[in-house]
């Protein structure tokens, strides 16, 4: 499959077409197909936009259903009250920590299996080719994994329960492998053979310096991945202080359970109730900010992983 | 020269000595492939192992190599239980539902983003659609429940705004469905148009050139181009997807539920974890995740050939 980017040529060229003889229903055409567009622009979004401005209003505006577009009664409240909870600050952290130590430890484990599958002269690589495919078929389900890691290697409660048993993924193998397959020219990896460069060092001076592209596309989709999931989390992970971010915003913004003193005061708990709802915007967007404003660097690079992806290995 | 091993083409009798000159030759490799393999052997396949305690029942003192053979007990149990048909079905349902909203919607996404006549247009309705998919499914999640908040929610709010009665939607039933195949179109609708986006552009423009000479409508080099050009990415995606029609997600799942909707949100994923998890019960959920691998196994099979011999498409 071709998945070329067109050039600026051919688009040209694409549009000229696209200009020469409109017909009237061909203009019709268009204008389906841009009102749809921006249709699609607006479903998604205006959710996204709400949660926003509801985040920077005030209470009353949100509870009385005045935020529809922008901020009413401008306020900086939610997000002064959510920098002061420890448990969110640490649960960053965490997934700070988690999710950097995981993406290499994922670096590490696909690079070297891809490229070693890469390789003709390595013997044995159909099995291993085999046993990594395979995993793609049948998986042995949640208790016997959960038995391994929790009873077995008694990984609760630790980072690698997190980052070490779903650190390689088969479908990043056969991505980065047929990158070093197709994207890096082979004469490289002879003429390393005639210099009696060793095979680890052509690894390192060859095919790393050259994968650039797919290692950062495999190191974002993981980096994601376990920035945003809680699943192991929830199983192997049951110290407070070690929870990820995504446990802790389970616990505030689904389960309700953030500690306030009670009160008996009906007005005053109808005011923190109303104060409640607002911190839930000023969490959602401060958790979801480090992703959203890295999210138009690496577009470009996700969209690349995809169509890498799509030639098939 | 240092690799030239298929050269000499070794008779019958002598083979031994070539494969151990291979192997010879491998040792570099067997030493980068080292921690790669242990992790596949101890992480995926010495699970598979586990797996037989699904055929025993389990007991901590002997583990899963001593405790006692039961057969086919746990299966038994499961397939005359109420519960088997009832998780079974609601995780055919709301597959079947995700797969039918979500899986034509990118494709059309992503033809009517092809037909844009503006770029920026293009890619700037491309980032928006795409961005949800940043989201973290526990912030989805609690979306939902914001947004059809009864009193606080948006949806609501609309709703009475327009004269009608505002709808507990989290605390109803009928609903659940719809709301989890919505908002996980919502998500990932841009995201999966990127795949369909890369298959268009390979579409050679002589094919567009030839079409307008002859006069083809917009809607006509659509359909006679477009969509077979992107005909084999659509089936791929298509065979995987239903190859996974038992393993709907549980994270999203198992966060909209609560104690109204779990009569259809009860899915095999979350039961699994409930029974294994929860109630420690692990040989019998360990066969109920058994048969659900064994589903999805089957079923990827099956699409896959039926889509080889049909048009020559395969995943595997």
């Amino acid at each position: 499959m071709n998945v070329n980017h067109l050039s600026k040529k051919e688009l040209k060229s694409r549009h000229k077409i696209n200009k020469v003889r409109q017909s009237k229903g061909d203009t019709a055409f268009d204008v389906v197909i841009t009102t749809f567009l921006i249709f699609a622009v607006i479903v998604v979004a205006y959710p996204l936009i709400y949660v926003v401005s509801a985040s920077l209003s005030s209470t009353d505006a949100v509870m009385g259903g005045r935020v529809w577009l922008l901020p009413v009664e401008f306020s900086l409240e939610a997000y002064k009250t959510t920098f002061k909870y420890d448990s969110i600050m640490t649960g960053y952290l965490n997934s700070l920590i988690y999710t950097a130590s995981g993406t290499v430890v994922s670096l590490i484990l696909t690079t070297l299996c891809a490229y070693c599958l890469s390789k003709t002269a390595f013997y044995g690589r159909k099995l291993v080719g085999f046993l990594v495919l395979f995993t793609m078929l049948f998986n042995a389900g949640l208790v016997p994994n959960y038995l391994l890691i929790n009873n077995t290697l008694k990984w609760g409660n630790t980072i690698w329960a997190l980052i070490i048993p779903n650190a390689m993924s088969a479908w990043h193998v056969i991505l980065v492998r047929t990158y070093f397959e197709n994207s890096i020219p082979g004469e490289l990896f002879e003429a390393g053979d005639i210099d009696g460069c060793s095979v680890f060092r052509q690894l390192i001076s060859i095919a790393l310096p050259m994968s650039g592209p797919i290692l950062a596309v495999i190191a974002l989709y993981t980096a994601v991945g376990l920035w945003n999931g809680y699943f192991d989390a929830l199983i192997y992970i049951s110290d407070k202080d070690m929870f990820p971010l995504q446990l802790v915003l389970r616990n505030i913004l689904i389960l309700n359970s953030m500690d306030m003193t009670t009160s008996v005061d009906l007005r005053e708990m109808a005011s923190r109730q109303g104060m409640y709802n607002l911190l839930k915007y000023a969490v959602i967007v401060v958790s979801s900010l480090p992703l959203l404003l890295m999210y138009p660097f690496v577009q470009k690079y996700f969209v690349k992983g995809i169509m890498v992806g799509s030639v098939k290995g | 020269m240092a690799v030239n091993h298929g050269s000499s083409v070794v008779p019958g009798a002598l083979i031994h000595p070539s494969i151990k000159r291979k192997i010879r030759k491998s040792i570099p490799y067997y030493i980068l492939i080292l921690p790669p393999l242990i992790y596949l052997i101890l992480f995926k396949y010495y699970p598979m192992l586990g797996v037989q305690i699904a055929f025993r029942d389990f007991k901590v003192r002997g583990g899963i190599w001593g405790s006692p053979w039961v057969g086919f007990k746990h299966f038994a149990m499961f397939f005359s239980s109420s519960t088997a048909i009832t998780i079974i079905m609601n995780t055919l349902l709301l597959s079947l539902y995700y797969l039918l909203a979500s899986f034509p919607l990118p494709i059309f996404l992503a033809v009517c983003l092809n037909e844009s006549r503006s770029q920026k247009f293009k890619k700037f309705t491309q980032m928006i659609t795409y961005m949800p998919y940043f989201i973290s499914t526990v912030v989805l999640v609690s979306m939902i429940i914001q947004f059809t908040d009864i009193s606080s929610g948006f949806i609501n709010q609309i709703i009475v705004a327009l004269g009608g009665e505002a709808v507990n939607f989290m605390g109803n039933v009928n609903y659940f469905r719809t709301l989890y195949v919505v908002t996980g179109v919502w998500q990932t609708m841009g995201y999966s148009a990127i795949v369909y986006l890369a298959a268009l552009s390979g579409v050679p423009v002589e094919l567009y050139e030839a079409a307008t000479v002859d006069g083809a409508s917009k809607l006509r080099r659509i359909l006679a181009i477009d969509i077979p050009y992107i005909a084999p990415t659509i089936i791929t995606l298509f065979i995987l997807n239903t190859g996974s029609i038992l393993s709907i997600g549980f994270e999203k799942i198992y966060l909209m539920q609560n104690s109204i909707n779990t009569p259809v949100s009860e899915v095999i994923s979350t039961y699994v974890y409930k029974i294994g998890v929860l109630q420690f019960n692990y040989s019998y959920s360990t066969a109920v995740g058994l048969f659900n691998s064994l589903v999805n196994l089957t079923m990827l099979l099956f699409v896959n050939t039926i889509s080889d011999r049909i048009s020559k498409v395969s995943v595997l």
